[in-house]
C-alpha cells in the first residue's frame, strides 16, 4: 500500500527514443502522473530549408529508423502534391508493398522485442534465447521476412534507398517474388503461434473510451493513402489538418501535445483497427477473433494486439500485391514519372505504424525548399497517453511503487511511442540525461 | 579485457539520432544469437530493461546536440575498455550537423515557435570529436556486414582498420552503370566505401553517407564534377553532367558537414 510517493522512472527502456515518468501520490490519492519527452531535438523543420527537393525526401527517411518507409512515403506525397507529380499504378503499388513490409517489420519489433518481455518476465527478447529460443527464432524469422520484403521494393528498409520522387530510380524485377511469397504464406502459422503465445499473457483490463483518428480508404485497409477520420464522426482531406489538427502546450507538461475534437485522441494500430475494421483482410479478421479483439476496443494494451492483427493483415494483402504486380508484370517505363518543380505547397499524410503522420513542404520555383511542418504519431498520442496513465493509476495506487512503476511503463509501451522523432516535442525542465 | 571466463560486458548508448543503427544490429539476426554465448549484453535501453553500472564495450550511437551529452560521453568513455562509434551520427555527424549552418535561436524558433525556453542544444558533432574512440563503423545506417567484422576483430582483439578506397571501386565491382552517366551528382569518387554500394545499385546516387575517404581531394571532385579546370577531353565528357558548383557542395554537407568546414579550411590554405 502506497499512501505517499514519488515515483519517477527516468528514460522507459524498451521504447524508442528517451521519456520519463513521474507520478505522485499524496494520502492515497493521485496529485501527478506524466510522460515527459526527454530526447535531444533534432531540428529537421529547420534544416530541410533550403535544400533541393531530392534531398528533403532523402533525409526525410533520416527522422526515425523504425518507420523510415512512412517519413520516406509522407514526404514523396507532400512533395508530389506540391509539383503536380502524377506516380503510374505500378509505383503506387509498389509503395503500398513497401508500407506494408515497414508495418509488419516495426509491429513484429514491438510485439517481440519491446512489449512480450515484460508478460515473459524476462529483460529482453534476447534473454529467452536458452529458455525458449523457437519464440526468439519465430521473431527474428518474421522480422527477416518484412525486411526481405522492404529490400526488394525500396533496397533496405532502413533507410529506404530506391523510392524517391515520382517513383523509382531502378527496375524492379519480379522473379525474386516467388520464394519471397513462399515465406509470406509461411509467415501465417508464425502470426497464429504470436496469438497463441499473447493468448497466455494476462493483458491488464482497463478501458478508456477516447477519440481515435486514422486514415480511411472506401477500397482497403488505409495505410499509403486515405482521407482523415475520426471515430467523432468527421472525415476531411490530408490537406486540411492544419484545420483539425491543433497543437497547443499545457501547462503541466513541456511537450505539445495535440487536439482533434476533443482535448486527446489517440492514433495507431489500434485506432485503425477500430476505424477501419471490416478493411481487414479475412485472415487478419480471424487473427482478431482468436485474440478476442473486438472493434470498437477501449483497452490501451490491445494495441499490441491490435499490431499482431495488422502484422496478419499486412501479410494476406502483401501476397495480394505481389500476385497483382506479377500478374500485370513490371514495366520499366512506368517506375520513374517525370518530375517538374514548381512553387507550391503540398501535404502528404500516411499510417505510419504508429499511427497518422502529417509532412508538410512548401517548395520554391527550383524545387528547394522554403518551409516544412511534421506532425508525428507519438506527438499526437501524448496527451492521449497521459489521460490513460490518469485513467489508469488510481486503481493500481494501493501496489508498491516498484509494481506502479512498472504497470505503468507497460502502458506506455503498449503505445509503442517513438519519441526520436518527435519532432514537435520539447522539454525544457527538469531530468537531464545519465 | 576482463577477468579470465568472465563474459565481456557490453552495452548500447544511444544519443541525437534515428536509432536505425541499433536495429540495424538487431539485423544479425541469429548470429546475434551466437554472440550472446561470448558477451554479455548489460544494457541496451532500446531493447531490454535494466541499466548496468558498468560495462567492458560501449557501442554508442548518435551525434553530440547538448552539453549534457559532451558529459555523459566521457563519462562511457571513462567505464569502458572499448567504445564503438556506430554509424555515422557517431563518426561523422551525419545529418545532425546540419542545424549547425543556421544560427540556433532561428533553428528553435522554426520548430518550437517562440514559447520555446532555454533549451540546451549547441551545434552538433559526432561522437568521435569528443572522445576517443576505438572502433568506428560507418554508414546511415551503419553497413552491416561492418558490424559483423567490428564485433570479431573486438574479441579476438585485433584492430579493425576501414577500407580507404572509393565507393565507386565497389560500384564498378558490381558492374552498375554509373550515375554520373545520367547527368547526376554522385558522391562516390570521394566516399569511403564499404557498403557494397548499394544506392548506386538501387539507381540512386551515393549521398556520402559513410563519410569521406581519408585524404579525399575535395576540391578536386567539385571541380571534376563539375567540370571545370579539365583536361580537354575530360571536360567533354563532364559537361554532359552539367551540375553546378553550389549543387555539388550542397551535396557534400548532407553528411558531411563537420568534416568538409574542416577540410575546405585546410585545402585553401
Ligand atoms: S547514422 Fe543514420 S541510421 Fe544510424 S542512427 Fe544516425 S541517422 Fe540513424
Ligand atoms: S555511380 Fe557513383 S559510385 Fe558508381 S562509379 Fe559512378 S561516381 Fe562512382
Ligand atoms: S552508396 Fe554512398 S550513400 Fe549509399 S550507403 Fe554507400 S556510402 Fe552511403
Amino acid at each position: 500500500m502506497t499512501d505517499s510517493a514519488h515515483i519517477q522512472v527516468h528514460h522507459v527502456t524498451r521504447v524508442e527514443g528517451h521519456g520519463d515518468i513521474t507520478v505522485r501520490i499524496q494520502d492515497g490519492t493521485l496529485e501527478e502522473v506524466r510522460f515527459s519527452v526527454v530526447e535531444a531535438p533534432r531540428f529537421f523543420e529547420a534544416f530541410l530549408r533550403d535544400r533541393d527537393y531530392a534531398e528533403v525526401t532523402h533525409l526525410a527517411s533520416r527522422i526515425c529508423g523504425i518507420c523510415a518507409v512512412s517519413h520516406r512515403g509522407a514526404a514523396l506525397k507532400a512533395t508530389e502534391a506540391a509539383f503536380g507529380t502524377k506516380i503510374s499504378d505500378q509505383s503506387f503499388l509498389l509503395r503500398r508493398l513497401a508500407f506494408h513490409g515497414e508495418v509488419l517489420s516495426s509491429h513484429i519489433l514491438h510485439i517481440y522485442f519491446l512489449a512480450a518481455p515484460d508478460y515473459l518476465g524476462v529483460p529482453s527478447l534476447l534473454h529467452l534465447a536458452e529458455k525458449d529460443r523457437d519464440t526468439v527464432l519465430r521473431a527474428m524469422r518474421l522480422k527477416q521476412t518484412a525486411y526481405d520484403l522492404c529490400q526488394w521494393v525500396v533496397g533496405r528498409h532502413t533507410h529506404p534507398v530506391a523510392m524517391n520522387v515520382g517513383g523509382f530510380p531502378f527496375v524492379h524485377d519480379a522473379k525474386p517474388l516467388g520464394p519471397l511469397r513462399e515465406r509470406l504464406e509461411k509467415s501465417m502459422a508464425d502470426i497464429r503461434d504470436t496469438v497463441s503465445l499473447f493468448n497466455t499473457f494476462s493483458i491488464p483490463e482497463f478501458e478508456r473510451e477516447t477519440e481515435y483518428v486514422s486514415l480511411s480508404h472506401p477500397e482497403h485497409y488505409a495505410l499509403y493513402d486515405g482521407n482523415v477520420v475520426s471515430s467523432d464522426g468527421q472525415r476531411i482531406s490530408p490537406d486540411q489538418y492544419r484545420d483539425f489538427i491543433e497543437e497547443y502546450p499545457v501547462s503541466y507538461s513541456t511537450a505539445k501535445y495535440a487536439r482533434f475534437n476533443r482535448p486527446e485522441y489517440m492514433v495507431g494500430a489500434l485506432a485503425r483497427v477500430n476505424n477501419n475494421f471490416e478493411h481487414l483482410s479475412p485472415f487478419a479478421q480471424e487473427v482478431a477473433d482468436l485474440a478476442a479483439l473486438r472493434a470498437p476496443c477501449f483497452n490501451p494494451f490491445m494495441n499490441t494486439t491490435a499490431q499482431i492483427v495488422e502484422c496478419a493483415h499486412c501479410l494476406e494483402e502483401s501476397i495480394q500485391i505481389i500476385d497483382q504486380l506479377v500478374e500485370r508484370n513490371i514495366r520499366a517505363e512506368e517506375e520513374q514519372a517525370e518530375v517538374i518543380p514548381r512553387a507550391g505547397r503540398g501535404v502528404g499524410a500516411v499510417e505510419a505504424p504508429r499511427g497518422t503522420l502529417f509532412h508538410e513542404y512548401a517548395y520554391d520555383v527550383n524545387g528547394a525548399c522554403t518551409s516544412a511542418n511534421l506532425v508525428i504519431p507519438t506527438a499526437q498520442n501524448l496527451g492521449n497517453l497521459e489521460a490513460d496513465m490518469r485513467a489508469y493509476a488510481p486503481g493500481i495506487v494501493y501496489q508498491d511503487e516498484k509494481a506502479i512503476a512498472h504497470a505503468l511503463e507497460m502502458l506506455v509501451r503498449a503505445y509503442d511511442p517513438c519519441i526520436s522523432c518527435s519532432t514537435h516535442v520539447i522539454k525544457t525542465t527538469g531530468s537531464t540525461p545519465s | 579485457m576482463t577477468d579470465k571466463g568472465q563474459k565481456p560486458r557490453i552495452a548500447f548508448f544511444d544519443f541525437a539520432c534515428c536509432e536505425g543503427c541499433q536495429l540495424t544490429v538487431l539485423q544479425l539476426e541469429e548470429k546475434l544469437l551466437d554472440l550472446l554465448q561470448h558477451v554479455e549484453v548489460v544494457e541496451w535501453r532500446e531493447a531490454m530493461s535494466g541499466k548496468a553500472d558498468s560495462h567492458d564495450i560501449a557501442f554508442c550511437e548518435g551525434s553530440i546536440t547538448r552539453e549534457a551529452d559532451v558529459q555523459r560521453i566521457k563519462t562511457i568513455r571513462n567505464t569502458a575498455n572499448t567504445v564503438v562509434g556506430l554509424g555515422s551520427c557517431a563518426c561523422i555527424g551525419c545529418h545532425n550537423a546540419l542545424k549547425n549552418r543556421w544560427p540556433m535561436e532561428d533553428v528553435v524558433k522554426v520548430v518550437y515557435g517562440s514559447e520555446a525556453g532555454q533549451l540546451d542544444s549547441i551545434p552538433a558533432r559526432p561522437i568521435t570529436s569528443v572522445v576517443n574512440v576505438d572502433y568506428r563503423i560507418l554508414g546511415c545506417p551503419a553497413s552491416l556486414p561492418e558490424i559483423d567484422r567490428v564485433i570479431k576483430c573486438i574479441l579476438t582483439g585485433q584492430e579493425y582498420p576501414l577500407p580507404n578506397q572509393p565507393v565507386c571501386v565497389e560500384c564498378k565491382l558490381n558492374d552498375t552503370l554509373c550515375v554520373l552517366e545520367k547527368g547526376e551528382v554522385c558522391l562516390g569518387p570521394v566516399t569511403r566505401c564499404g557498403c557494397n554500394a548499394i544506392c548506386t545499385a538501387y539507381g540512386d546516387a551515393c549521398h556520402g553517407c559513410r563519410g569521406l575517404m581519408d585524404e579525399a581531394n575535395l576540391m578536386a571532385a567539385v571541380k571534376v564534377l563539375t567540370a571545370e579546370q579539365l583536361h580537354p577531353i575530360m571536360e567533354v565528357v563532364a559537361r554532359r553532367y552539367d551540375v553546378g558548383q553550389d549543387q555539388v557542395r550542397q551535396w557534400f554537407t548532407m553528411y558531411n558537414t563537420p568534416d568538409l568546414q574542416l577540410k575546405e579550411e585546410s585545402e585553401q590554405t
